[in-house]
């Protein structure tokens, strides 16, 4: 099993913060593998901590990088793109 | 029993346990560990735990968006890059308190430092590190308190932060140490219409589950009541909620003497509930939201249609409209460019209008218009326009010179500065009207800025020297025929009403809650007997003094009607 990683872009209006930012920092804790996430060419963050995941300050139409290393972790990246396209905020 | 002592928003009695709101922890000394890492590691992790479930549950009680909130504070508790942070100090030979308090501290500097929404996250986080070191050192956790029952909330003071927190229908009265009758807590209980007592210093001794009545009309807190003090609060809080459902009259004295009570908005959205609580129109209408958000004054067109609005949802009733008044707590960049030492003594209200007179010009075009244009669809009102911070007969003659070249009707000016409260006689010669604003009228007599919370004990419109200039203006009102209406916080207290309209005040402006209070008490006082009122508090020396004899004058005169 190989590190794998996925750039997405964020489609939550208000980026990713408060709400987004902790259903995000969730999904990435319950993947139960290590998990990062960086910003543009930034220093990558353990995706499954919301205050990194907040003081990256990603806002709407950021591109986003996430790497992980483990068990399902096609699966888990899959997940969370899908987390991170989706407008959290339109509903 | 034993009576505190503090001033009263309003006439309301309320009784029950109080909750204090802790005052935040200081930062835990970085001494070190006594009993070592491990062991501090264990104390970090049990109280990070206990923490988050607190909030989880808070969370689950609170529902909708406080819920998810409050789950993300519960996350950051036990986010694993703070627990790799902690830990990493505790090596060093820290205590759990001083680590935790650095690693949070590093995280809101994070959050700081990327700014503008993250500002606002950087409050629960400090909120959660609060909690933990609270947790870690055996003590309450500081914030609004929530007892799982409604409380009577004892504070130093409330931020407007604290408010927002704030549950309000678990919330009996508010009980605070500091803070005067125009602090934030002052005007938060007077809008939601909460029995407030301010500036209560004895009650820093109070403590929680105490059962106490706070007696706003008294400005007094009971400690240790009775059961028959009990009984008779109840009674007195049941009968005035009775006095609120009575039909709403006309502002009058127990004579006749009519008082209009009049409404402070500062949008024309607030109309409708206003109307409801009985406002015969508008004392002061702040045009400030117009212009506060915007980089750039607002157009005639977006301005019109907005005092349109206001204008047909009081047709047939008075409107005073308050041009911009910008400048101290309200800066508009495209107003105020310069850097000033003292703003509230600098270019603002009038004075910044005139030196950028295309915006008032613009103004009074808006609301001819605007007068004009609901007229003709037959839903006009009597439109009356002032201007703020006016300091000279010179700057009377001005403004409603100006207003007149646009058709405005009635033009007036503000009274907030000694100097035209003096020369007021000389104002009515160019003013159709004044209109004293009290609070601006106290910081500049008693040279107090409203702002600094150091010298808020100043900010007492019951000082003697205050009521002495209000006197100046009524009495010079009465000479010229000129109408002199209230628009300060001082017009929501009930007696202080009274006293104004002792002292010559013709109409009353208030927070529209305030109205029912106000309405009553004014039934229970001649003209003649507010004036005695109004005496006994000139002679005073002080504002406390000055509320007191106020107090004595009128329980004599309601024993002898009695």
């Amino acid at each position: 099993m190989s590190e794998i990683t996925r750039t997405v872009r964020i489609g939550s209006s208000h980026g990713l913060h408060a709400r987004p930012a902790k259903l995000f920092a969730q999904a990435a804790k319950d993947a139960g593998i290590p998990i990062t996430i960086a910003k543009d060419a930034g220093a990558p963050v353990n995706a499954a901590s919301i205050l990194g995941v907040i003081s990256l300050g990603v806002e709407h139409g950021d591109y986003v990088t996430l790497t992980a290393d483990g068990e399902g972790a096609e699966a888990a990246l899959d997940t969370l793109s899908e987390l991170l396209t989706t407008d959290h905020d339109a509903a | 029993m034993a009576q505190l002592r503090g001033v009263g928003i309003g006439l309301g009695v309320a009784h029950g346990p109080v909750a204090r709101m802790a005052a935040p922890l200081p930062a835990p000394d970085d001494n070190p560990s006594a009993i070592g890492a491990d062991e501090e590691r264990a104390r970090v992790q049990e109280a990070l735990a206990a923490v988050a479930r607190e909030l989880e549950k808070r969370g689950e009680q609170a529902g909708g968006a406080a819920q998810e909130v409050l789950e993300a504070q519960a996350m950051m508790a036990e986010d694993p890059t703070l627990t790799n942070e902690v830990d990493a100090s505790l090596a060093q030979g820290k205590t759990a308190e001083r680590a935790v308090h650095e690693a949070f501290a590093s995280f809101r500097a994070q959050l700081e430092a990327v700014g503008g929404y993250l500002g606002e996250r950087a409050a629960d986080l400090d909120d959660v590190a609060q909690r933990v070191i609270a947790r870690l050192q055996g003590v309450a956790a500081p914030g609004v308190p929530d007892p799982g029952h409604p409380f009577v909330l004892v504070a130093k003071d409330l931020a407007p932060a604290d408010t927002a927190l704030l549950d309000l229908d678990q919330v009996l009265a508010l009980v605070t140490t500091e803070g005067g009758p125009t602090s934030h807590t002052a005007i938060l209980a007077r809008e939601k219409g909460i029995v407030a007592v301010v500036g209560v210093a004895g009650a820093a001794e109070l403590a929680d589950d105490e059962t106490v009545i706070v007696d706003a009309a008294a400005g007094a807190v009971t400690t240790e009541p009775s059961d028959d003090e009990l009984t008779r609060a109840e009674n007195r809080a049941n009968a005035r909620a009775a006095a609120a459902g009575a039909p709403i009259t006309d502002g009058a004295l127990a004579d006749g003497t009519a008082v209009p009570l009049l409404a402070n908005l500062g949008n024309p959205a607030g109309a409708a509930e206003a109307v409801a609580l009985g406002a015969e129109g508008v004392g002061l209408f702040r045009t400030e939201f117009l212009f506060l958000s915007a980089s750039s004054a607002p157009t005639v067109e977006q301005q019109r249609a907005s005092y349109a609005e206001l204008l047909a949802a009081f047709a047939g009733k008075k409107v005073v409209v308050r041009v911009l008044d910008a400048g101290a707590d309200k800066p508009l960049p495209f107003l105020n460019d310069a850097h000033e030492e003292n703003p509230a003594l600098g270019l603002r209200g009038l004075r910044a209008l005139r030196a950028s007179e295309d915006i008032l010009r613009e103004q009074l075009t808006a609301l001819a218009e605007a007068d004009e244009q609901t007229r003709k669809a037959g839903s006009g009102a009597d439109l009356w326009v002032m201007a703020p911070m006016v300091s000279t007969v010179d700057e009377a003659e001005y403004f409603t010179a100006i207003a007149r070249e646009y058709g405005i009707r009635t033009a007036g000016v503000m009274v907030e500065v000694p100097s035209s409260a003096l020369l007021a006689e000389h104002i009515f010669a160019h003013a159709d009207f004044a209109s004293i604003g009290t609070n601006d009228l106290t910081q500049y007599t008693l040279a107090a800025d409203r702002l600094l919370g150091s010298v808020a004990g100043f900010q007492d419109p019951w000082h003697p020297a205050v009521l002495r200039l209000i006197r100046e203006v009524g009495a010079a009102g009465a000479r010229t025929g000129k109408p002199v209406g209230i628009c300060g916080e001082a017009a929501a207290d009930p007696l202080l009403a009274v006293v104004l309209v002792g002292l010559g005040a013709t109409s009353l402006s208030m927070a529209p809650t305030a109205l029912a209070d106000v309405r009553a008490t004014l039934l229970t006082y001649s003209l003649d007997d507010a004036r005695r009122i109004a005496e006994a508090a000139l002679a005073a020396t002080d504002a406390a003094t000055a509320r007191e004899a106020a107090h004595a004058a009128s329980d004599s005169q309601k024993e002898r009607t009695q």
